[in-house]
């Protein structure tokens, strides 16, 4: 009996091609392609610095932003009890961009989530029923759509409490419709394909379908559109605050641009440190969401 | 034509449609707002006497029921009459005419500068994209996203404020030109003009030169560009006549669906330069808690964007004659 001719050997570089053929799962996957992108960990990397320096530096430095530590307009780089100079009304700049990014990030996140929770609950609904259900909340998608956000978040602050739950909740309803969008785009795409129905002969409800079946499929690009809205809320946090219509007891970057714009010619840096680090933070939120988005939609990687 | 004819009507119908569903959703907001309704249009003045609030019940109807409220509301609005501002004691229109000038010329000026730039910037991109030039479009891109547009605003202000004081930081006009003349004056304005717009137009200009790389790079790919190129046609040709048409239709859409990020934009933008716009009209409506104003302009910006975007509308027939019959 003879022995079967040994299967030809893959050639030199094939094996470990790709993450695919190695059997790893879609997020592994996702991962892989992710750690290789270096604008991504770079992004990865100046987040985790961002965040290290939010939730130790304020405890760590000792100084608390509303104090008032120093003579006004003290320069940035001359007196080492206040590194990087004081404001109009001598409070140390340095114990505010320590703290002042809670705030910030903090609302961008939950306003993000309130947001994309409205978006995809909307979308889902619009594009797994279709119909009159679809053109209601296209509609409604529309109608928030022509409103410009900030106005729209500006005329909600001011007409009810200018806290930080109302910001988190105006943020979150200016913010939802490009999700909303994305969403209904994706449930539509979804419901008519074999696997949905298979689940559907197979008796499962139009919730069960909806959450257990298609919206984990819809996931990876609500993800990347995620990321995407975290990133436009820190910047509506930071300009709702600038325009001091947000909670005034709360030390944010926006707020000691604000409070300090009347003086910026005599006093450059209380306004130009909190605005890099509102820069880097959106910056660093938009390198990963980039990164994810080449991580699960590998095929548009050339954009 | 006639189909055209019957899609356009179609749109400016659902135009109408939003214009009232934005009217309904100002109505709630002011009657969900806490406190009496009367107390919210009369603003938290605490000059409005118990007289002051009788007038306003009755001049508003609000001592109407709520349905018959509404339609009144609706009918006057639609008659062009947004109340009354209790701030600066005139009609709400009459404020919001006076500001649309500047506002809709800061907004025009960087829509249109950073569409042509960053059409150009994309393009020129997406013809080598592995090249440095390249690579620079998307890193300028990327800080251009990320940079709060009130911030560039005033880094703006203080490089020529303080260092090179070439340009007017603040303000539409120079007090000192009032008795020059017409053209003088426009000399002047668009002095003013050229640090607000160049502040709101760099947001743009990086997104839409990164969206133009994005969609030369993918028409580019084409086969009706390959076989373009084998007819022998130059790269310019190719570039500018073929394929530029098909990219521009993406942008057109986001410009369209962007006017209204712009005129939030446009807010901030205002108040760094005191540009006397609908922006920097809405914060002094905010300060003065005067809210038929502020609910005034977000009406009348709403009402800006529904007009841009059927304008968007119409002029993507214009580019692509594949939808003219829709």
């Amino acid at each position: 009996m003879a022995t079967p001719a040994p299967r030809p050997a893959p050639p030199p570089g094939a094996a470990a091609a790709t993450p695919a053929e190695a059997g790893l799962s879609p997020w592994r996957e996702a991962w892989h392609v992710f750690r290789a992108n270096k604008a991504a960990m770079l992004g990865l990397a100046l987040l985790g610095v961002l965040v290290v320096g939010m939730v130790f530096g304020p405890a760590a430095y000792g100084i608390a932003p509303f104090d008032i530590v120093a003579a006004p307009f003290t320069e940035p780089f001359t007196d080492p009890k206040v590194w990087l100079g004081t404001d109009y009304l001598g409070r140390d700049v340095l114990a505010g961009v320590l703290i002042g990014g809670r705030a910030t990030v903090l609302v961008g996140l939950a306003a993000a989530t309130v947001a994309v929770s409205i978006g995809v609950t909307v979308g889902a609904l619009a594009g797994y029923f279709g119909g009159w259900v679809d053109t209601a909340l296209s509609r409604l998608t529309e109608l928030f759509q022509v409103l410009p956000s900030l106005l729209f978040a500006m005329v909600l602050v001011t007409l009810f409490t200018p806290s930080l739950t109302m910001v988190v909740f105006a943020i979150g309803v200016v913010a939802w419709t490009g999700t909303a969008r994305l969403a209904r785009a994706e449930f539509m795409r979804l419901r008519q394909l074999e696997y949905t129905q298979a689940a559907r002969a197979m008796g499962a409800g139009p919730l069960r379908l909806m959450l257990r079946e298609i919206l984990p499929n819809a996931m990876p690009p609500l993800i990347v559109s995620a990321t995407l809205i975290v990133g436009a809320a820190i910047l509506f946090e930071a300009g709702l605050s600038f325009l001091g219509l947000s909670d005034a007891n709360v030390m944010s970057w926006g707020m000691m641009i604000g409070s300090n714009r009347r003086n910026i010619l005599e006093c450059w840096w209380a306004v130009t440190f909190p605005g890099v680090c509102i820069f880097a933070t959106v910056l660093a939120v938009s390198l990963v969401g980039d990164g994810l988005n080449d991580a699960f939609n590998p095929k548009l990687h050339r954009r | 034509m006639l189909k055209t004819v019957g899609a356009v009507l179609r749109r400016l119908a659902l135009a109408f449609g939003l214009v009232l569903a934005v009217l309904a959703l100002n109505f709630t907001l002011i009657h969900a707002a806490p406190g009496d309704p009367a107390q919210v249009i009369a603003g938290e003045m605490g000059g409005a006497d118990e007289a002051a609030m009788a007038s306003i019940r009755k001049a508003y109807g609000l001592d109407r029921p709520l349905p018959e409220q509404f339609f009144t509301y609706i009918g006057r609005s639609l008659q062009g009459d947004l109340g009354q501002s209790y701030l600066y004691n005139k009609p709400v229109s009459e404020l919001i005419l006076d500001r649309l000038g500047p506002t809709i010329l800061l907004v025009l000026t960087a829509l249109l500068g950073a569409i042509v730039l960053g059409t150009l910037l994309g393009v020129l991109a997406s013809r080598r994209p592995d090249s440095i030039f390249s690579g620079a479009v998307t890193v300028f891109s990327l800080i251009g996203y990320a940079m709060p547009v009130f911030w560039t605003g005033i880094l703006l202000v203080i490089l020529f404020g303080k260092v090179w004081p070439i340009m007017p930081i603040a303000g539409m006009r120079d007090v000192r030109m009032m008795g020059a003349g017409a053209l003088a004056n426009a000399l002047d304005v668009l002095h003013h003009l050229v640090l607000p717009a160049v502040t709101l137009g760099l947001i743009y200009l990086a997104q839409y030169s990164r969206l133009a790389r994005a969609s030369m790079l993918e028409v580019l790919g084409s086969d009706y560009i390959r076989t373009a190129r084998a007819k022998g046609l130059g790269d310019g040709a190719v570039t500018f006549k073929h394929a530029l048409r098909n990219a521009l239709i993406p942008i057109v859409t986001i410009a369209g669906l962007q006017f209204g990020n712009l005129i939030s934009g446009a807010v901030l933008v205002e108040t760094v330069f005191s540009w006397p716009g609908l922006g920097t009209l809405a914060l002094d409506a905010i300060l003065g808690r005067d809210y038929p104003t502020l609910l005034g302009v977000l009406t009348f910006s709403a009402l800006l964007v529904i007009v841009a975007n059927l304008l968007t509308d119409l002029s993507y027939r214009w580019i692509d004659p594949r939808l003219r019959g829709r």
